[in-house]
């Protein structure tokens, strides 16, 4: 008697593996390093419906559809780069999640880079104008004006 | 003056977050500028949706301009800018292609039997394989194509009574003033 519910347990667990199986839409890769490549472009650019999943990640419709455009490019031959270009053709810049260093990317790339060296620039001025004051720092009204710097 | 330093600079900040919100409020995230402005309308070849036996092509409705509408029965948005077409597509002055996105014909059937059908043509793109060519990633969607063939104004999103009269008809009268 106790076989049955083993039965059935085993039955519904090889019923969810079908499940799973249906829900990766398993593509026909001829080898695993055509499916790592597949990954890792489809993991490199932006499902344009829901903008902050990956074609990877993405369920909507359209990344599906996408994603079985890549995998047919890549059957035709094409490398990533022409693939990419595809879809920017189509979808534009958009759907890079690395934008090309370009006129219009500048300030996105180097911005960072000019905020990090306007700080450090920030720093060295206090440290040096600090060095200064604190060196005649014996006189009393010396004293006061470091202090009144240092209040907050 | 030191002591204004944090101050100054949280007015900054405050004023920079201050501007983002104030600039996404007036910008819709979701859409995404066609690279195909400007540019001519990919070549595509699509069954008629009531006589699957016939097709439209790009070269077949050359000519004469034509505002291009992706739809879909099971898109949302598409039943909100359904009545706008329906009113307005005998005013609009050039034709309404209809282009059924990824629909089962008699679901889209159905669909325009219930709803009314403003389109003077209406192809189907069961598959939604040359939608990618359009970069369609969201129904509703319309392009506006001159008589060269040339994408000249994309909407996406539905089509409102203020879409219509603040950017679809200018941009089809800009169409009707240039010489053929």
């Amino acid at each position: 008697m106790r076989t049955l519910p083993r039965i059935l347990l085993l039955a519904l667990l090889l019923f969810a593996g079908a499940a799973f199986a249906q829900a990766i839409e398993p593509l026909p890769f001829k080898d695993h390093v055509e499916e790592l490549r597949y990954q890792h472009l489809t993991a490199q650019l932006r499902c344009p419906m829901c903008q902050n999943e990956t074609l990877a990640d993405s369920n909507a419709p359209i990344a599906r559809d996408l994603r079985n455009q890549i995998f047919q490019l890549m059957q035709h031959g094409r490398s990533d780069a022409q693939i990419k270009q595809y879809l920017v053709d189509r979808y534009s810049e958009f759907v890079l999640y690395d934008p090309p260093v370009a006129r219009n990317t500048w300030l996105l790339w180097f911005g960072p880079l000019l905020i990090l060296l306007a700080g450090a620039g920030t720093v060295f001025a206090t440290i040096r104008k600090r060095s200064r004051a604190v060196t005649p720092a014996t006189s009393p009204t010396a004293h006061a004006t470091v202090d009144e710097g240092d209040d907050w | 003056m030191t002591r204004l330093l944090p101050f100054i600079g949280f007015l900054l900040l405050a004023g920079l977050l201050g501007f983002g919100i104030w600039w996404n409020t007036g910008h819709d995230q979701t859409a995404i500028p066609s690279p195909l402005i400007n540019k001519p309308a990919p070549d595509f070849k699509l069954p008629l949706l009531y006589e699957p036996a016939q097709t439209v092509s790009r070269a077949s409705l050359m000519g004469k301009p034509y505002l291009l509408n992706v739809f879909a029965s099971w898109c949302i948005e598409c039943g909100v800018e359904h009545p706008v077409l329906q009113a307005e597509a005998p005013t609009l002055g050039v034709a309404l292609v209809g282009y059924n996105y990824k629909d089962a014909p008699d679901d889209a059937k159905a669909w325009l039997a219930t709803h009314g059908n403003p389109y003077s043509v209406l192809m189907a793109d069961t598959s939604g394989q040359t939608a990618i060519d359009f970069g369609v990633y969201a129904a509703p969607e319309s392009f506006l194509v001159d008589a060269h063939g040339v994408i000249r104004y994309k909407h996406i999103g539905p089509i409102t009574m203020d879409v219509v009269n603040d950017e679809l008809k200018p941009a089809i009268a800009s169409l009707q003033q240039e010489p053929h």
